[in-house]
């Protein structure tokens, strides 16, 4: 029973614990961050999938990509890109900011 | 300066909490103010470091560094709470007796404070790491240097005050009972940590099973709200959990539990055999 158990572990592991590549090719998307604001503010994504989203700060300040919606906590360092991992989202919205500058930088997800 | 205050106020609060359990449970210990501040000390020293490597945490691991850097200090923060509830569990009791016997100001200071050092260590570098590139972000942006550090100064001040009001409601609580209720505290402390960390593996991309939202409390209590953000620092509530995240919480309970029994001292030689 030991053996099996011994046996079976790295199985296990490797099944639980399938690195990015195991990943079925999540669906990507593009963000900017240009003066403290996102471009665009609103992404539409596919409901029930895993999705990446590359952010790019184009700001020369860091920005923290901040949603307890989406469960993302991010910071993008100046002049620097950042991914975002999300998903699976049931239909619905999302709403993320940028906490660093919370008044102008808004945006939402959307899941479809 | 409201938005240094607001922002410093809120990482402040997070690490603070945690500090003021580390104190109530650290009652009566000889040395642990020197302890404390040592992890205060490194995990301010460390919020530095980590907020200057920014970037470079970030490119890593294909971008889940960040993730991944969390993840382990939220993990070893759980390994710490669990080997000081378990050493509690086998002292607890000799303590207590000798707290009554001799006064709570004097009792010796034989305990393990590293791990608790550690843990507001490992608490403050996260906090703390996020306040130094807001604050960077804003003087970079040309925000008076002196409103920012009015700003900052009240947001520490008022995260203090915090600090102090969770230590001291919890030293109203009879000594008796203090051991036993920053037990429970630490171990719901180390569960919410555990939930987050699988959190961060997830964002990693490191697993990919269990994603799914269990349930959606936001419209009752938002996480991202005051309380609900203290909550979730102090038991680990989460709005939208998922099936990954309970499994983790209730899995470190769990251990914490078996720890406890395991380490605790058998009641009479016949147990013990």
């Amino acid at each position: 029973m030991r053996d099996f158990v011994l046996a079976l572990a790295p199985a296990l592991v490797l099944a639980t614990l399938g690195g990015p590549s195991m990943t079925a090719a999540a669906q990507e998307f593009n963000l900017v961050i240009r003066n403290h604001k996102f471009e665009p503010e609103e992404i539409r994504v596919p409901a029930g999938k895993r999705v990446s989203i590359y952010v790019s700060n184009e700001d020369a300040t860091p920005e923290e990509f901040d949603s307890t919606a989406l469960k993302v906590e991010k910071v993008i360092p100046g002049k620097s890109k950042g991914l975002v991992r999300i998903g699976p989202l049931a239909p619905g919205r999302y709403e993320f900011i940028g906490e660093f500058n919370a008044d102008t930088a808004k945006g939402v997800v959307i899941a479809e | 300066m409201l938005g240094a205050l607001i922002i410093v106020f809120r990482e402040v609060i997070e690490a603070g909490l945690i500090i003021g359990i580390v104190l109530a449970a650290t009652r009566g210990v000889r040395e642990r103010g020197a302890w404390v501040g040592l992890g205060v000390g490194v995990g301010t020293i460390g919020a530095g470091i980590v907020a200057l490597f920014a970037e470079a945490i970030s490119n890593a691991f294909e971008g889940a560094g960040q993730e991944l850097l969390n993840a382990c200090i939220l993990g070893a923060a759980v390994i710490m709470l669990m080997w000081h509830n378990a050493w509690m569990a086998r002292h607890g009791r000799e303590m207590a007796a000798e707290m009554a016997a001799v006064g709570e100001a004097v009792t010796t200071g034989k305990r393990p404070m590293t791990a608790l050092a550690v843990v507001v260590g490992l608490a403050v570098l996260r906090e703390g790491s996020e306040v130094v590139l807001f604050l960077y972000g804003i003087v970079a942006t040309g925000t008076s240097a002196s409103a920012l550090l009015i700003g900052g100064t009240l947001g520490l001040a008022v995260g203090a005050a915090f600090t102090a009001l969770t230590y001291y409601g919890l030293l109203a609580i009879p000594p008796r009972y203090i051991f036993a209720v920053t037990t429970v505290l630490i171990a719901l402390l180390a569960a919410g940590m555990a939930a987050q960390a699988v959190q961060f593996l997830d964002a990693a991309g490191l697993i990919n099973v269990l994603g799914q939202r269990l349930w959606d409390t936001s419209g009752i209590l938002p996480q991202d709200g005051i309380l609900g953000r203290m909550l979730h620092t102090l038991i680990g509530y989460t709005d939208r959990p998922t099936e990954l995240q309970l499994i983790a919480y209730l899995a470190t309970l769990v251990v914490m539990a078996a720890l406890t029994r395991v380490a605790a001292p058998p009641r009479s030689a016949r147990a013990a055999a």
